[in-house]
């Protein structure tokens, strides 16, 4: 007796949510399968692999990031490499030094660095806030407003904020809104569930459901991501049918495993090496549990995932 | 097929005779269903159903055993595809390949650094368990049989990749003991590779050259009586090899076929050779979707650091929350004069929580007491991080090791403040932030 493959057939699919403008855009989810599952039914749109910048420039990346970026002296120097990286679908700006409890930079400042991105690059964008809830309501809608046209990615309002963020980004300037909730299928949904009583579009919206770094509460980030796909296409949920991007860079750099220097910890050899692997590894899962982007820092981290997209497709 | 309680019943004596402990047929039949009970608990089942029904109740995945002693590693026994859906139970197991193809240099800079990565994560000791030892078509039995005895000499559990019964044979010879998995047979040898594994007493890996061949071949040798199996999923390229590997399971355990009930391996040198980045994404990837044992070109601290806390993560029990070992743990080169942290020992509280003290970089001892895995509301809710757990436990770990009498509470354990300055004379004590992610500010502010 022959082997009787069943396929797993939906009647129910992702959203897709196209960003950027012009020639260069990239469309996120679309697919009616669990991911990579492309013996159950075709991809639509393959995952998407962004790169991270920050004001801070930079500051604080390991030594490849660094090499990569050589002679790079400007943001708009730093986008441009970014934009050029193999396997990049996007350029994510991240505007961390707009927090009250670091560099607080101004918004004016930070626009600043915005536009000069902005103008940099043709590619498609995708705009983090600094986290802290007050400044970003300040800080988001601004940078909504001064990229109109460009269909960018506004990342995020949380349940704190959503007003503000998911009305300027959503209604007023017709950007695409991020919706980051902390790795919980109730909040994410509720999230989707207020934003669109706001009168945003519900395909307008792409969430990111929280995220963590392999190691570090990690099965939170399936479970939570399992499930929102369970309930997207088992159960036809469509306020769980957004696709889900991932910020991974800036989880897995951040830990002791891809931070430490080698001096500090001979034995596990190079910093630059494990910080690429911790950066890889995460993105992996993620991207396996149900991400349709991720956002990533080392060019080898970038090549990487985006020809295992590419190969899984 | 699983039955449901009527059908079972159907197959019961249906005498209500009371002797399994059910009040009535029904009662032990639907008992059964739901796995409570096991069939053989009625004494007058005749053998015919207990046949058919240990068949049909018999779990889906079958769980195999390999290696000995210390070296002894469960695979597969899953029941879900998800583990939201109950737990996953067996977790992933990595291989560092050795090949014949490979020079002696090479092989013994292989073999010094495979013991290296060997360290303890949450109670959990990581180390690349296995060992795969490749035989490429060139070889012969007595370079083959060199080379797995080499490997043996580390110590790990073997999986033999190799496809010529005769060559199999000589290198069982020489590591049979230790219950290595021969991964050899294809439609193409395996009633001899059968002979050989049978006569090992191991465990036999199959492949085909696609996913049917595969089941054909499985299929043949579940008749030739073999259900020791774990089934090489790898295929010609990663695409072919990921729907593999979810096919195989998810046959198994969603449509109830058999025949694939069994572990898998995946091989990533065969799909990536060379590029160590795309195996570690890999491994990431078939960790979190069904692979079995998972075979890699090397396993230093870059790969073993995020693989095994991912695979830590994966494997989590949900129902089970991960614990910290209760202790003082220095931070940042702290010493007896060190400021006192203490936080609860849900593990991702203290990641969370030491991964921010860490970036502080103020000296600290961090101390974590049994507060019974929960997060700090909901142990303090539940009375195990209390004043007096707290206390006490400072009394009787801290006191004796620590000279600095400054503790740091969180936050949002506030209430505790009064309670612990009373049970603890001599003690100043601190209200730190509520969140973890405020504590680098709030300790530079307070060295300030």
């Amino acid at each position: 007796m022959p082997f009787n493959q069943k396929p797993q057939k939906f009647n129910a699919k992702i959203n897709t949510v196209t960003i950027g403008s012009g020639d260069k855009t990239v469309a996120l989810g679309g697919n009616s399968t669990f991911p990579f599952y492309s013996f159950d039914a075709p991809t639509e749109n393959t995952a998407k692999v962004g790169v991270e910048i920050t004001d801070m420039g930079l500051e604080g990346v390991s030594e490849g990031i660094k090499a990569y970026y050589e002679g790079a002296t400007t943001m708009a120097d730093i986008a441009k490499k970014a934009a050029a990286m193999e396997g990049a679908d996007f350029v994510a700006l991240v505007l961390e030094g707009g927090d009250p409890n670091g560099e607080n930079k101004s918004v004016d400042e930070l626009i600043a660095i915005v536009k000069e991105v902005a103008d940099a690059v043709d590619c498609p964008l995708v705009v983090e806030g600094c986290k802290n809830v007050e400044k970003d309501a300040e800080l988001l809608p601004k940078v909504a407003e001064v990229l109109q046209g460009r269909n960018v990615l506004i990342l995020a309002e949380k349940e704190e904020n959503y007003k503000a963020i998911g009305a300027a980004a959503g209604l007023a300037y017709n950007q695409i809104v991020g919706a980051e909730s902390a790795v919980d299928i109730n909040l994410a949904k509720q999230l989707n569930v207020v934003t669109t009583q706001l009168g945003v579009n519900a395909q307008k919206i792409v969430m990111n459901i929280g995220s963590a770094c392999a190691g570090y509460g990690y099965e939170y980030v399936v479970s939570t991501m399992d499930r929102i796909k369970g309930a997207a296409l088992g159960q036809n949920d469509n306020m769980l049918q957004m696709p889900i991007i991932t910020p991974v860079a800036s989880e897995t750099w951040g830990v002791k495993e891809a931070s430490a220097s080698e001096a500090d910890m001979p034995e596990w050899g190079p910093q630059d090496e494990r910080g690429i692997d911790m950066e890889i590894m995460t993105a992996a899962a993620d991207l396996a549990a149900g991400s349709d982007a991720v956002i990533l820092r080392h060019p080898q981290s970038v090549a990487t995932i985006s020809k295992m997209i590419k190969a899984l497709a | 097929m699983a039955l449901n309680g009527i059908q079972i019943f159907k197959l019961t004596p249906k005498k209500n005779c009371k002797e399994c402990g059910c009040p009535t047929c029904m009662a032990f039949s639907m008992k059964v269903a739901q796995g409570a009970m096991k069939i053989e608990q009625c004494p007058h089942m005749s053998e015919d159903a207990i046949a058919s029904l240990s068949e049909a109740t018999a779990p889906p995945m079958k769980t195999i055993k390999i290696g000995t002693g210390d070296g002894e590693f469960t695979l597969g026994g899953e029941t879900v595809l998800f583990r939201h859906e109950k737990t996953f139970v067996s977790k992933t197991r990595y291989a560092v390949a050795l090949c014949t193809c490979m020079d002696d240099a090479a092989v013994d800079a292989k073999i010094k650094e495979i013991p290296k990565v060997d360290y303890e994560r949450i109670g959990e000791r990581m180390y690349a368990e296995l060992v795969y030892v490749n035989c490429s078509e060139d070889a012969d039995a007595a370079k083959y049989t060199a080379l797995v005895e080499k490997a043996a000499g580390i110590g790990r559990t073997l999986v033999l990749g190799c496809t010529d019964p005769e060559i199999a044979k000589a290198a069982l010879a020489v590591c049979k003991d230790s219950k290595p998995v021969l991964n050899g047979a294809n439609a193409s040898n395996y009633e001899a590779m059968n002979a050989v594994a049978a006569e090992a007493g191991v465990v036999l890996g199959v492949s085909g050259k696609d996913i049917n061949e595969l089941y054909d071949t499985v299929a043949a040798l579940e008749k030739l009586g073999n259900k020791n199996l774990v089934l090489d999923v790898t295929g010609a390229d990663l695409k072919e090899t990921f729907a593999n590997a979810v096919l195989v399971r998810r046959a198994a355990l969603k449509d109830q076929d058999r025949t694939f009930g069994y572990p898998s391996i995946v091989n990533t040198v065969k799909i990536a050779k060379g590029d160590v980045h795309m195996q570690a994404a890999l491994a990431s990837l078939f960790t979190m979707k069904y692979g079995s044992i998972i075979v890699m070109e090397q396993m230093t601290y870059a790969e073993a650091l995020p693989l095994y806390g991912l695979r830590q993560n994966v494997f989590t029990d949900p129902q089970k929350p991960m614990k910290v070992e209760p202790g003082i743990y220095p931070l940042n080169g702290a010493d007896e004069n060190s400021l006192v942290v203490t936080t609860v020992d849900f593990a991702l509280t203290y990641f969370v929580v030491s991964g921010e003290l860490e970036r502080s970089g103020v000296p600290l001892n961090l101390v974590i007491n049994d507060a019974g895995g929960l997060s700090v509301l909901t142990s303090w809710a539940a009375g195990k991080f209390s004043g007096n757990s707290i206390s006490k436990f400072i009394i009787e770990n801290v006191e004796p090791k620590v000279k600095c009498r400054k503790l740091l509470i969180p936050g949002k354990v506030a209430v505790l403040k009064g309670d612990l300055e009373a049970k603890l004379p001599g003690w100043e004590i601190i209200v730190g932030p509520r969140e973890a992610v405020q504590l680098v500010k709030f300790l530079k502010d307070m060295q300030a």
